[in-house]
């Protein structure tokens, strides 16, 4: 499995990461060289293993369905790049 | 001996400090002080990146106060360097990344949090690779930090490794007393055995992860790096407990892993994994191993050659799973709720500024990493790498458990296939060279277990070299005893020539 720049191109948007065209060759090939590291993955026989959910095995605790915290607008909003009239301020999203 | 004069006091461990404390030979402000003076003379080390000298003398004077009245913790008024990724109230936690640059949290994580209620004071923020991706602190935003440890007779500048490049400096250097760390594929292990310091990552679940800037949730922990073991101890049981804000940490009492060091290995069986034997590996290392398989035999354990057949597949399992939940982790930075936010052109919509931001913010190593991930998790792939990736780790963790349950009580293997290695080195090898500095880590986060990195010797060129030993989930004091009894052993006393 080689990738190609369109795959790449492909890969960087779903990421949302902007990577300018000339650039896509060499992610290319960065991305080939890990992928043909994991290729190895392929020799190992993995009939009937379970896929690890979780390492150490525990019941996820459970807890009341309560309200535990809130009311802190300020502080959520306090690292914000753009934060207007109590709301997270981004681009037009609705035309 | 215990040092006394002024510029002793920052080369204390904390077991020294704590009964100096204690007994009124010395005051935390005393000691906050000669760290601050260190500190202030290493910018050249790049370990310390946001000093905070007014928050640790206000901690210091709280944590004199404390133990005048006699109920201080152990921890109480131990100067300590806190790794960038932790969340800091008030104080900048950037993962060492520009897309965080400026974000200042609101809250406190956990197991700083626990340290700061122990009375532990902050010195500041340690450098580290971006998001802890990385194995030589290369791929940080702040630039390089830089080990205090130069081969002899050349003063080319080293990697202390990395993630926890900046927290391994500042201990080996006597910057401060102790640091925090996280590991994910031997990021405190491995920094530790570049640096000739202890470092430990315990059983995936002791630590709590809340408020640790997320690389990938099922193999993050945190832990300490620190002079010596007992330091390890004392501070690992400072920082572990269970926390209701991580719904994967332990619900476990947390042992007196100080009270555990008993030196006494009699009758411990510790097995050597013949798989660490790599091709290509340089014979200090097999040398070292050798040594430290007799040295533990000299103490009365048994040693017994054992087989963990899939540790091949750790590394490329581990580039598989831990880049697809980076992937998920690090979709939280769009430049909406904190951090950095591209300057966008007439008429960009929110999706270019996803992009730009992202673009922007991110370093070459996180953005490769990242999509990655995506690359893995994309319909058609799913099942071709992630999934098989996560049934591969199920059989690393199977062998684990196998000579676990034949009775091997701990595991001795190196803790990298390397000394320290220069600066820039390793820039132009292909990633996946830089990668090969986790092997003998990586498979202990895949399997959950806590893993010691203990320093056992020199090597050729003078550098610090490390002995891993990897325990059974949940037995960090027993671990931390064989770690005991093999630093005895060992003898480790240098410390690096004062260059900075």
């Amino acid at each position: 499995m080689s990738i190609d720049k369109e795959t790449a191109a492909k890969v960087a948007k779903l990421a949302r990461i902007k990577v300018e065209d000339e650039d896509l060759p060499a992610l290319a090939s960065e991305f080939n060289a890990v992928l043909g590291f994991i290729e190895q993955l392929g020799e190992v026989d993995v009939t009937g293993v379970e896929p690890m959910v979780s390492v150490t095995p525990m019941r996820l605790k459970r807890r009341e369905d309560v309200v535990t915290d809130g009311g802190q607008q300020e502080k959520v909003l306090s690292n914000a790049p753009d934060a207007r009239e109590g709301f997270f301020a981004v681009p037009k999203v609705v035309e | 001996m215990m040092p006394v004069s002024g510029n002793e006091l920052s080369k204390m461990t904390i077991a020294e400090a704590r009964d100096a404390l204690r007994g009124g030979d010395v005051t935390s402000a005393e000691l906050t002080e000669a760290c601050l003076s260190q500190i202030e003379g290493a910018g050249a080390l790049g370990a310390f990146v946001h000093d905070t000298p007014e928050i640790a003398r206000e901690q210091a004077r709280a944590a004199d106060e404390r133990i005048k009245a006699g109920d201080a913790p152990d921890m109480c008024g131990i100067p300590l360097g806190i790794k960038d990724l932790f969340c800091t109230r008030g104080v900048p936690s950037q993962a060492a990344s520009r897309i965080l640059e400026g974000f200042k949290p609101e809250y406190e994580s956990t197991v700083s949090g626990k340290l700061l209620e122990a009375g532990a004071v902050m010195l500041g923020k340690l450098n580290m690779d971006e998001f802890a991706m990385g194995s030589s602190n290369e791929t940080s935003v702040y630039g390089n930090a830089v080990n205090p440890w130069r081969r002899e007779g050349d003063e080319a500048p080293l990697t202390p490794g990395g993630s926890s490049g900046g927290s391994a400096a500042a201990v080996a250097a006597d910057l401060c007393l102790a640091a925090t760390g996280t590991d994910t594929g031997g990021s405190i292990r491995q920094p530790a055995a570049f640096t000739g310091i202890t470092g430990i990552k315990p059983t995936y679940g002791r630590c709590s992860r809340w408020g640790i800037v997320a690389f990938a949730s099922s193999l993050d922990q945190a832990g300490p790096m620190t002079k010596d073991v007992r330091d390890a101890a004392i501070m690992l049981e400072a920082m572990c407990g269970h926390d209701a804000k991580d719904s994967t940490s332990a619900d476990l009492a947390v042992p007196d892993f100080e009270a555990m060091l008993t030196g006494d290995i009699k009758g411990k069986r510790i097995g050597i994994p013949k798989e660490y034997h790599m091709d290509g590996m340089p014979a200090e290392i097999e040398a070292l191993w050798a040594e430290g398989r007799k040295m533990l035999e000299d103490a009365g354990a048994e040693m017994v050659d054992i087989s963990l057949p899939h540790t091949k597949y750790a590394l490329p399992a581990y580039y598989v799973i831990a880049p697809a939940e980076a992937s998920s982790n690090l979709a939280r930075y769009d430049g909406v709720r904190y951090g950095h936010r591209a300057r966008l052109a007439q008429g960009d919509g929110i999706t270019e500024m996803y992009e730009k931001t992202r673009a922007e913010g991110f370093g070459h190593e996180v953005q490769r990493r990242v999509m990655v991930g995506t690359y893995v998790l994309s319909a058609g792939f799913y099942d071709a790498y992630y999934n098989r990736a996560r049934k591969v780790r199920t059989l690393i963790k199977r062998d684990f458990e196998t000579v676990f349950a034949d009775g091997i009580d701990a595991i001795l293997t190196p803790t990298t296939p390397s000394a320290a290695f220069g600066l820039g080195e390793m820039t132009e090898a292909d990633p996946v060279a830089m990668y090969l500095n986790d092997v003998f880590t990586v498979t202990v986060n895949l399997a959950g277990l806590p893993g010691i990195s203990v320093p056992a010797g020199l090597g050729s060129k003078g550098l610090p070299l490390g002995l891993q030993l990897i325990g059974r989930p949940w037995e960090e004091g027993d671990l931390l005893n064989t770690a005991y009894a093999l630093e005895q052993a060992a003898g480790f006393v240098a410390k690096p020539q004062k260059w900075w």
